[in-house]
């Protein structure tokens, strides 16, 4: 189950890097959306994989931790602003510069 | 305590130039003169004290881990320094009080130039090397104010920035100089590192040290090479001039080297690389002082040459050399101050410093003619002057030196000639302005000054004939109290002006005999020099800045060229080589905790994942399927979450991700629907590996922490949660309570970014596509009805839940995040559903504010703990019962959680609403940017983006 989740978290990161190389700003975003999942996905699993323990206090033993999850929880709303702040720009740096490329310059390359 | 007071009034006068400009210039030029005239009197006060040999010593802690203590000394060497800065500096002041025009800001140039006086004294007193080097910096930095006063002036910004950044690199260079002195002494306060000289010239880094602090030191005192920004600096007014460039900053270098002798002078180093600097600045110094057409020019060029002379004699370093050092060092001050400050009074009166515009000022200007006579005497070393007497005891010093060894008698030779070359400029200064009959007419016709604004220099002229009439008099009792402070040991010495016919004498009679000569053949020389193209000191540094702002320029482009691209290439090759590095040296990737067992759900989740992300990035060209592939990995994220036992990340992860896919629909909405073709195969490879290795150093470490036992922290979380948090859920407790820091941070990100993009789309000007990437055009059902009968009956239900959702945040999953982020789908929902003009009618509010309340009521809630004696953003929780509902459980925590709920509300709906409410009238403007927009606005009719 570990080496399964490792390779899951591996290619989402690969994936997600490919599409921060792209030259246009919506794979950039899109790839960014993708690495920001493999690496909530890394950050969580730092606790250890566990089934069937929620950190809910009560009288059985065997918790997740609680710790990665506080972290990766308020970083998936993070996440959030600032995709939303990375969308926005692309969509002002088009209205601006008339294209969508990456590097923000006035001429077109298509 | 009283030398506290010394270093502090002058810092404190800073102020009063501040506070009484508005007073009228002389009432603000007296009031500006109190405290460094007290300073001044507290000084003199000190020298019995002094005489009695006592060790004059204040000292205070201030930053210990730095080594910087806030400690002062009152000896010899600062007793004549401080009588130079605060002194002169009230001459100066006075002498300011009439330069400076009418409508000129004289509140501000005082204000620069006590706090220069401040640093010039904080220097001169400082007995820890730190303290001696910030006030080295803060010398610089208002030597750059003053120098740049005049800052309409090209001449006058460019002078300042070029002063600035020599001396603030020979600064640096101190720094690390006086970092290693200090740790080569053990310490840092100046009385052990004077005491340590043996073992500071026994340690294999002294050269080291020493080249840096000599580059401090010959930055600051405009040594050969580092002298060519003191000619510029003239572009200063002329009371800087002769108060900085004259009497006291140029000294700091000199000062620094007097100051350290003890300690780091004892080397052959020392003597050879000082001495050297110091004749050929003395040469080249004098050679161009006698070729200048410009008046304040050729007092530069002295200048430079003069401190040439001292640093020689430093460099001979002998006992007698220091004294004739400290003696040359005073009456240079003098009279060159005089010099300068009758060269603002000609510039002043007549309106310009050029020699060629003036001349036969004798008959107009007849005291000032006097005064500047006496003066220039006393810099070409006329006998009956001070500046004699020290020349004298140069000539004497540099036959006895065996410095340069074989080539000892280099030494004199070079003296003499440096002799002649300052009486010929002398010479010269005084007989084309005064004497020579004027070749054109100066600008304005030439007068006496005010008397008042001769004043100091008569006083200064005055100081340079009785010093050289009566030297064993005047001069005795300062000079052996410097000397004592440099050399050690009280020194036996009588100054006087008859020594005998010996061969000092005879090199003096021959400087004037040629000197007069050579200015008599000036013409003849004048032409020689033409002959040579002249550089530029200005214009080579100027080139020097643009050519390193060249390449650095080109050493960026090589390697990232302004695009992206590259840029995060690069990042990812360094990420990929430091963890490559990581995982080598790791001996084993499988840790001892083994895997734990696989079942089909688990693959049938991870299959899907990998195929999501695999997916997302070869549709990446068609961007709507590769955002739906996208959807599909953030679903079955939240799935790993449910399903490794972390509810909460389940619900936050699901939400999110909603408005995550409505926030890039609606970006795509404006964006080309299609990525066109561009990068090569062979890059479409490249980039593929580099990834693809990256995830795989991903993947490896991953497995590398999963399969090892991990040490955490969170036991103290779980054994707390409940007596310490009041909650049962974990995760909701650390994020209200144990780390509510961290979240008050991470909601005040959050609706910062909201506010920003808010800014973003104010006044965006969008090109609104009317049909889609294969040319459909919208469907012409912009409310389709059963999205709008299912979300007006999902609205109250999605509330509900979210209420719901919140309060059993504290002891089941939930919270603030999660609740917010519902609520916030279901409004947006409703704007999807009904159109933004409906929902604006029902919700007419701006939701920043609501953001803003949301961080606001979490910070108050923080707030709140401290009226209860508590630190901030401790929690309080009680249990009530009320009838018929039963016990129930309030905490402050669940105010906390309030706003968070608040802030991920406004920031969310700030975000989508708004960028929903582009295309409409709606659309976020300010009002005054309203009636371009209005103008500009490509289709004002609502055309909805779904």
């Amino acid at each position: 189950m570990e080496l399964l989740y490792a390779m899951t978290t591996g290619v989402l990161t690969a994936c997600g890097l490919y599409l921060m190389l792209r030259g246009r700003t919506f794979p950039v975003v899109v790839g960014l959306t993708l690495l920001s999942y493999a690496v909530n996905l890394f950050l969580f699993s730092m606790g250890g994989l566990t089934t069937d323990g929620p950190a809910i206090v009560s009288e059985e033993n065997g918790y997740a931790d609680p710790l990665p999850q506080a972290l990766v929880l308020t970083a998936i709303v993070i996440g959030f602003a600032m995709t939303a702040f990375v969308v926005i720009l692309a969509m002002r740096a088009r209205s601006e510069v008339g294209n969508d490329h990456v590097d923000g310059k006035k001429e077109d390359r298509e | 305590m009283t030398l506290l007071w010394i270093a502090l009034l002058p810092l404190l006068g800073v102020l009063v130039p501040v506070l009484t400009a508005q007073r009228g210039r002389r009432f603000c030029s007296m009031a500006t003169a109190v405290l460094p005239a007290t300073a001044l009197v507290m000084t003199l006060l000190n020298v019995p004290a002094l005489l009695d040999g006592e060790q004059l010593r204040f000292s205070a802690t201030w930053m210990p881990e730095l080594a910087l203590d806030l400690a002062f000394r009152l000896d010899g060497l600062t007793l004549l320094f401080n009588l130079l800065i605060l002194g002169i500096g009230l001459l100066i002041i006075l002498y300011a009080h009439y330069y400076l025009a009418k409508d000129e800001p004289f509140g501000r140039f005082y204000a620069f130039l006590m706090l220069f006086m401040a640093s010039m004294v904080g220097i001169s007193m400082s007995d820890n090397l730190i303290l001696l080097w910030l006030f080295w910096e803060l010398t610089s930095l208002s030597s750059f104010l003053l120098i740049g006063f005049w800052s309409h002036q090209s001449d006058a910004r460019k002078g300042a920035r070029m002063a600035l950044t020599v001396t603030g690199a020979g600064g640096l260079a101190l720094l690390a100089g006086l970092l290693l002195l200090g740790d080569m002494a053990g310490s840092f306060n100046m009385g052990d590192v004077l005491a340590s000289g043996d073992a500071i010239l026994a340690d294999p880094r002294y050269p080291v040290m020493l080249v840096l602090v000599l580059l401090g030191a010959f930055t600051k005192s405009a040594q050969f090479p580092f002298h060519f920004w003191l000619p510029h600096a003239m572009a200063a007014p002329t009371p800087v001039s002769a108060y900085l460039h004259s009497a006291t900053m140029v000294k700091a270098g000199i000062f620094l080297m007097a100051r350290l002798h003890p300690a780091i002078a004892g080397s052959e180093l020392w003597s050879v690389v000082v001495s050297l600097v110091g004749i050929v600045t003395m040469l080249y110094g004098a050679w161009f002082a006698l070729v200048k057409t410009d008046l304040k020019g050729i007092l530069a060029f002295s200048t430079v040459s003069h401190l040439g002379l001292i640093t020689v004699l430093l460099g001979i370093g002998s006992p007698m050399a220091i004294l004739a050092a400290l003696f040359h060092i005073l009456n240079h001050a003098t009279f060159k101050a005089a010099l300068f400050m009758s060269a603002g009074i000609i510039d002043h009166e007549a309106g310009t410093r050029e020699l060629k515009q003036l001349g036969g000022l004798k008959k107009a200007m007849p005291v000032t003619a006097l005064l500047t006579t006496l003066a220039a005497a006393a810099m070409a070393g006329v006998p009956l002057f001070n500046g004699f007497l020290s020349k004298e005891m140069f000539f004497t010093e540099s036959l006895e030196t065996p410095v340069l060894g074989g080539i000892s008698w280099l030494l004199p030779a070079l003296a003499a000639l440096g002799g002649i070359l300052s009486v010929a400029y002398s010479l010269r200064l005084v007989h084309a302005v005064f004497f020579k009959p004027a070749r054109e007419a100066p600008p304005k016709s030439p007068h006496e000054p005010p008397h008042l604004m001769r004043l100091p220099v008569e006083i200064l002229v005055v100081l340079c004939v009785v010093v050289g009439l009566f030297p064993a008099l005047m001069a005795t009792g300062l000079l052996s109290l410097a000397s004592q402070a440099v050399i050690g040991s009280p020194l036996d010495f009588h100054l006087a002006i008859w020594h005998g016919v010996n061969l000092p004498l005879i090199m003096s009679l021959l400087a004037f005999v040629v000197g007069i000569a050579l200015y008599w053949r000036h013409a003849d020389m004048r032409r020689f020099t033409q002959q040579f193209a002249g550089v530029d000191a200005r214009r080579v540094f100027e080139r020097i800045l643009i050519s390193i702002g060249y390449r650095a320029e080109q050493a960026i482009g090589a390697l990232e060229g302004n695009s992206l691209q590259r840029y995060v290439g690069w990042l990812w090759l360094a990420a990929l080589i430091m963890g490559a590095i990581g995982l080598v040296q790791m001996g084993n990737l499988t840790g001892s905790a083994g895997n734990q067992p696989l079942d089909g759900v688990l693959i049938l989740g991870a299959g899907m994942l990998m195929f999501g992300g695999v997916a997302t990035a070869a549709t990446h060209r068609y961007r709507l399927i590769s955002l739906l592939m996208l959807s599909v990995v953030g679903l079955f994220v939240a799935l790993t979450f449910a399903r490794f036992s972390a509810p909460d990340l389940a619900l936050t992860q699901l939400s999110v991700e909603v408005v995550t896919m409505i926030l890039l629909m609606l970006a795509l909405f404006f964006l080309p629907q299609k990525t066109p073709r561009e990068s090569s195969p062979l890059r479409n490879v490249r980039d593929m590996l580099l990834a693809g290795s990256l995830g795989l150093v991903i993947a490896s470490l991953n497995y590398a922490v999963l399969t090892r036992d991990t040490l955490s922290i969170s036991n103290f979380f779980v054994e707390n949660s409940k007596s310490g948090g009041g909650g049962y859920n974990v995760v909701n407790v650390i994020l209200v309570d144990f780390r509510g820091f961290d979240t008050l941070g991470e909601i005040t990100v959050l609706a910062i970014a909201g506010l920003a993009i808010f800014k973003l789309l104010n006044r965006l000007r969008l090109f609104m596509p009317h049909s889609d990437g294969e040319g459909r055009v919208w469907s012409p059902d912009r409310y389709p009805a059963v999205l709008t009968s299912i979300s007006m009956t999902l609205l109250p239900l999605a509330l509900l839940v979210s209420a719901f959702i919140f309060l059993r945040g504290h002891n089941q999953p939930g919270g603030g995040f999660i609740a917010g982020l519902i609520t916030a789908v279901a409004l947006i929902l409703l704007y999807m559903a009904r159109g933004v003009e409906w929902a604006q009618a029902r919700l007419d509010f701006p939701f920043q504010p609501v953001a803003v309340i949301g961080v606001a009521v979490a910070t108050l809630t923080g707030l709140g703990s401290w009226l209860f004696g508590h630190p901030f953003l401790t929690s309080a929780f009680g249990y009530f019962s009320l009838p018929l509902i039963g016990t129930f459980e309030l905490a402050t925590a669940l105010l906390f959680d309030l706003g968070v709920y608040l802030a991920v509300v406004g920031a969310t709906l700030m975000i989508l609403a708004n960028l929903g409410k582009v295309t409409t009238a709606h659309r976020p403007v300010t009002e005054a940017s309203e009636k371009e927009t209005d103008a500009n606005a490509a289709t004002p009719s609502a055309q909805e983006p779904r």
